[in-house]
C-alpha cells in the first residue's frame, strides 16, 4: 500500500460518511456529547451518595474574600506585599553571611596564590575576576530566590494563580489581549523564559504573541534581588524592610500597568484583532504540601537558576576584570567602554558603568549587579565591602543619587528580557523578526521612561 | 442546589444575566462552531443545571459551577448561552 | 490549565536545551485526566525524584515522562495534558487524544476527582471508547471524605467494566493497588470489559454502515467503532492523523521489507 492507496482508502471511506450524514444532518457532534454526559450522569448518581454538607466550605470562604469586589484588589497586592516583605526581611541576614564567609574564602585564597608565588595576573584574573563575581552572584542572588520561589510555589500549588486570572481579566480584555495572559504573567515572576512557554496555553497565535513579547514587563526572579537591593539603598535607617517592600510593589504594580498598556497598543497596531473566546476553570483550592513545596521549588527551581547564573557570572567575571586592567593610552578599556556610554547614560539618569552592567548582563539578568558592583570596585579605592552601608558609600562615590536608583530600577524592569527568554521566544514563536522585537520593544519602552523619569526630575529641579 | 419546576412561568435568558447565587438549567446554545463544541465539551448540554456563583472584581467575568466545576466565561460567552430561569 | 511545574518550571527549560532523555521501558502507561484532578500529584507519586521531563516531538504541548520500577520491569510514564475531553477542540485535547489513539501505550490510567465524579466520568467514558487497557484511579478520596461524599467503588467498576482503584496520592494511599492493577491490565491478568455507550438509532445505524469498511482500512490496531464517529463528525484533525498513522505503518512494514531482501 502506498500513499496513494491510503488517499484513496481513506477518501471512500469520508465519501462514505457523507453519504451517511450528509452535510451534518444527523447533528452529531451535540448528540454524541449529550448522550456521553448523560450516561456519566447516570453512572455517577448510581454510585454516589452525598451525607450532608461539609461543616464550612473553605473554596466558597477564600473566594468570598479573594475575589470580592471590596477586598478582591487590595487582597491581591496585600498578598504581594506580604511575599516581597518575607524575601526582602528574611534574605538580609544570609546575604550578609554569606558575602562574609565567601570574601573571607577570597582572602585566603589571593593568600595561598601569594605563598605559591604565582605571578600576579593569576590572583588577579581568578581571585578577583572569575570567584569574586561569583562570590556576588551567589551571596546577592541566592538567598532572595530561595526564600521568594517557595512562597511562589505555595500561592501556585494552592491555586491562587487562577484568581489572579479571574480578577484581572476584564483589564486584559479591554487592552484586547487573552485572559490567561495574567497568568503567563504570574509565571513570568518565577522566570521569564518559562513564563514564555507558558504561553502555549493560549491559542491565538495573536494573543500569544502579546503574551511573549510582554512577558519581560514583569521582573523575574533573576531581577528580583536587585530591585530589592536598589529599594534598600533608597530608604536607608529604621524602616527599611517595610520602605523596600513598598517600592518593590509599586515597581511591580507600575510592570503590570506597562505590561496592560504595552498590550494594548500591540493590539491597536502591530497584532491587530479582537480577543478570542476564553473559559476558566477556578479549581478548588488545595492545602499546598509544603515539604514537597519547599524541595521542589529549591532543587526545581532555585538551583537550576543558580546554576545559570554562576556558568553566566564566571566568564562575565573574567571579561570585567580583564577590561579593567587592560590599558589603552594609559586608561582602561572599561573606562573607555564606560566613558563612550557615559553621557547617553546620564540621559537616561545613569552612567556608562550602569549601561555596561545592562549590556554586559544580556546572558543574565542575575549578574548585572554584581558586574556593576565590580566595575565600580575596580575603578575605586574601595576594597572591602560586607553590608548595604557600604554598597551605598561605594555607590555614592559614584555619584549616585536617588534619581540614579529609581532609573535602573525602572531599566531593569523594563528593558530587554535575558538571553535564554529570548531565545525561548525565537523557538516558541519560530520568527526572527518576533525575537528582534520583544527585545527592541521593552528597551524602546525602557530609553523613553527613563529619559521621562530623569528629564523631569531635573527640570523641576527635583535632583 | 435545589431546583424544582414550580407554577412560576419559566422564561428564556442569557446564562449572563442569570444573577448571583440563582439556578437555572441550560436551554441552547446560540454559538457555533469551536465555541459551541467547547462549550458542550464543559458539560453545558441542554437540561444542565448551572448557577451563577460570583463575579469578577473588575466587572466582568462571572463564575458558574457547572457539573460540579467552577468555570468563569466572559460576558460575550455567557450571553451565547440560553436558559431556564425561574424568575421570582 | 496546563500550568504544572512540568510544563513551566524547570522542566520546561529542560525541554527547551534538549535535555530530555530516554529511558528503556518495558510498558509505556499514559496518565489521562480532568485539569486539577491531581494527575500530576499521581505522576510524581509514582515516579518519586526520578521523574525527568521529555520532550514528544512535534508537539506543542508537554507531555511530562518519568517512569518507575515494579517487580524488575521498567514502566515508563506518560502524563497528558489535563483536559475535560478528547474532542480535540484544543490542542492539549488533541495531544491527549492522538497519544491514546496512535500512541499506543500498553495501558492508560484516567484519573477521576472523587469529589467532581460525574463530570469526570465524561473523560473517562471517551478514553473508553478509544482503548480498552485502561484503570480508572479514583482520586483525593480524601477530599471527599471530608466533604462528605461516598462512593460505592465495586458497583463503579461493575458498571464501567474496568478496575477502579481509590486513591489519595498526596499521602500515597492506594498508590500500591494502583500500581498492581496496571501490572494486571499489561501482563493480561486482569481483563477488562469496558462499557460501551450507546448513541441514538441514527447514529449506531450509521457506525454499522461504516465500522466494517473502516477494519478493513486500519485492521485492528485502531478502534474502528470511535474511528467511524470521528469520521462522520468530519474531525480534520483525526482524518489527518489516520493518514500519517497509515503511512508510518506502511513506511514500517516495507522498510522490514527492504531489510529481509538485502
Amino acid at each position: 500500500m502506498n500513499r496513494v492507496a491510503i488517499c484513496s482508502g481513506l477518501n471512500e471511506l469520508l465519501e462514505e460518511a457523507d453519504q451517511i450524514n450528509p452535510g451534518g444532518s444527523l447533528n452529531l457532534n451535540d448528540s454524541v456529547v449529550s448522550t456521553i454526559y448523560s450516561r456519566a450522569e447516570e453512572i455517577a448518581g448510581g454510585v454516589v451518595t452525598s451525607q450532608g454538607k461539609p461543616p464550612v466550605d473553605w473554596d466558597k470562604v477564600l473566594d468570598d474574600i479573594l475575589t470580592s469586589r471590596v477586598f478582591g484588589f487590595p487582597s491581591m497586592l496585600l498578598l504581594l506585599a506580604v511575599v516581597f516583605w518575607i524575601t526582602v526581611a528574611g534574605a538580609n541576614v544570609p546575604s550578609e553571611m554569606l558575602a562574609t564567609g565567601l570574601f573571607w574564602i577570597q582572602e585566603r585564597l589571593t593568600e595561598c596564590l601569594v605563598w605559591l608565588h604565582a605571578p600576579a595576573w593569576v590572583n588577579g584574573l581568578f581571585v578577583e575576576g572569575i570567584y569574586r563575581c561569583l562570590a556576588w552572584v551567589v551571596s546577592v542572588m541566592l538567598p532572595p530566590m530561595a526564600i521568594f520561589f517557595p512562597c511562589f510555589t505555595l500561592l501556585e500549588d494552592m491555586g491562587y494563580l487562577p484568581r489572579i486570572a479571574f480578577n484581572l481579566d476584564n483589564l486584559f480584555k479591554k487592552a484586547g489581549a487573552h485572559g490567561k495572559q495574567s497568568l503567563t504573567m504570574s509565571m513570568g515572576f518565577g522566570c521569564n523564559a518559562a513564563g514564555v512557554v507558558a504561553c502555549r496555553i493560549i491559542e491565538s497565535p495573536r494573543e500569544r504573541l502579546i503574551a511573549m513579547l510582554t512577558n519581560n514587563f514583569v521582573p523575574c526572579n533573576g531581577r528580583f534581588p536587585t530591585l530589592i537591593a536598589l529599594a534598600g539603598l533608597l530608604v536607608m535607617g529604621a524602616t527599611t524592610f517595610f520602605g523596600a517592600t513598598l517600592i518593590v510593589v509599586g515597581i511591580v504594580v507600575f510592570g503590570i500597568m506597562t505590561t496592560l498598556a504595552v498590550s494594548w497598543l500591540l493590539s491597536k497596531t502591530l497584532l491587530k484583532g479582537v480577543p478570542s473566546s476564553f473559559t476558566l476553570e477556578l479549581p478548588p483550592y488545595r492545602k499546598p504540601q509544603l515539604g514537597r513545596v519547599i524541595t521542589r521549588s529549591i532543587f526545581d527551581r532555585t538551583l537550576f537558576v543558580l546554576r545559570r547564573a554562576v556558568f553566566v557570572a564566571m566568564p562575565a567575571g573574567a571579561v570585567v576584570w580583564l577590561s579593567a586592567n587592560i590599558h589603552i593610552g594609559g586608561v582602561s578599556i572599561l573606562t573607555h567602554c564606560a566613558n563612550w556610554l557615559n553621557p547617553f547614560g546620564q540621559l537616561l539618569g545613569m552612567d556608562g558603568y550602569i549601561l555596561m552592567a545592562f549590556v554586559l548582563g544580556l546572558p543574565a539578568n542575575e549578574i548585572v549587579l554584581p558586574i556593576l558592583i565590580m566595575s565600580y570596585m575596580a575603578t575605586g579605592s574601595m576594597l572591602e565591602l560586607d553590608s548595604l552601608e557600604a554598597l551605598r558609600q561605594l555607590f555614592a562615590g559614584h555619584g549616585w543619587t536617588w534619581l540614579t536608583a529609581v532609573c535602573m530600577m525602572l531599566f531593569s524592569l523594563l528593558h530587554y528580557p535575558c538571553c535564554t527568554t529570548l531565545w525561548t521566544i525565537s523557538k516558541e514563536s519560530g520568527s526572527f523578526k518576533w525575537t528582534v522585537l520583544a527585545a527592541l520593544i521593552p528597551l524602546g519602552i525602557a530609553i523613553t521612561i527613563c529619559f521621562t523619569v530623569a528629564q523631569c526630575a531635573s527640570f523641576l529641579g527635583w535632583i | 442546589m435545589e431546583y424544582k419546576q414550580g407554577d412560576c412561568p419559566t422564561k428564556i435568558i442569557s446564562l449572563h444575566d442569570l444573577p448571583v447565587g440563582k439556578l437555572a438549567t441550560v436551554s441552547s446554545i446560540q454559538a457555533a462552531g469551536l465555541t459551541r463544541r467547547r462549550m458542550l465539551d464543559l458539560g453545558l448540554v441542554p437540561g444542565t443545571r448551572v448557577k451563577a456563583l460570583r463575579i469578577s472584581p473588575a466587572g466582568d467575568p462571572k463564575a458558574y459551577r457547572i457539573r460540579g466545576a467552577v468555570i468563569a466565561f466572559r460576558k460575550e460567552e455567557a450571553q451565547q448561552i440560553l436558559i431556564n430561569y425561574k424568575g421570582e | 490549565m496546563g500550568l504544572t511545574n512540568q510544563s513551566s518550571g524547570s522542566g520546561a527549560i529542560k525541554e527547551r536545551f534538549g535535555w530530555g532523555q530516554n529511558t528503556r521501558a518495558d510498558y509505556v502507561i499514559a496518565l489521562a485526566g480532568n485539569p486539577n484532578t491531581g494527575k500530576s500529584t499521581v505522576f510524581n507519586a509514582l515516579t518519586g525524584l526520578n521523574q525527568h521531563t521529555g520532550n514528544w516531538p512535534g508537539k506543542t504541548v508537554l507531555l511530562a515522562e518519568g517512569h518507575y520500577i515494579h517487580q524488575c520491569l521498567t514502566y515508563k510514564l506518560i502524563d497528558l495534558p489535563g483536559t475535560y475531553s478528547l474532542m480535540a477542540n484544543s490542542v492539549e485535547e488533541q495531544v491527549a487524544r492522538d497519544y491514546l489513539c496512535f500512541g499506543r501505550p500498553d495501558a492508560t490510567v484516567v484519573v477521576l476527582d472523587a469529589t467532581c465524579l460525574e463530570r469526570n466520568l465524561n473523560l473517562a467514558l471517551q478514553v473508553m471508547e478509544i482503548t480498552t487497557r485502561l484503570i480508572v484511579c479514583v482520586n483525593l478520596v480524601d477530599e471527599a471524605q471530608r466533604k462528605k461524599i461516598q462512593i460505592d467503588y465495586d458497583a463503579l467498576a461493575a458498571k464501567l467494566g474496568v478496575p477502579v482503584v481509590p486513591t489519595a496520592a498526596r499521602s500515597g494511599v492506594g498508590l500500591e493497588q494502583l500500581i498492581k492493577a496496571v501490572s494486571g491490565i499489561v501482563t493480561g491478568s486482569i481483563e477488562t470489559k469496558p462499557y460501551v455507550v450507546r448513541y441514538k438509532k441514527e447514529i449506531e445505524n450509521a457506525i454499522c454502515r461504516l465500522e466494517p469498511k473502516i477494519k478493513q482500512l486500519v485492521g485492528e490496531a485502531l478502534n474502528a467503532r470511535w474511528l467511524a464517529l470521528r469520521l462522520l463528525d468530519r474531525d480534520q484533525t483525526v482524518i489527518d492523523a489516520v493518514e500519517n498513522w497509515l503511512a508510518r505503518e506502511d513506511r514500517l512494514t516495507t522498510g522490514i521489507k527492504e531489510v529481509v531482501l538485502a
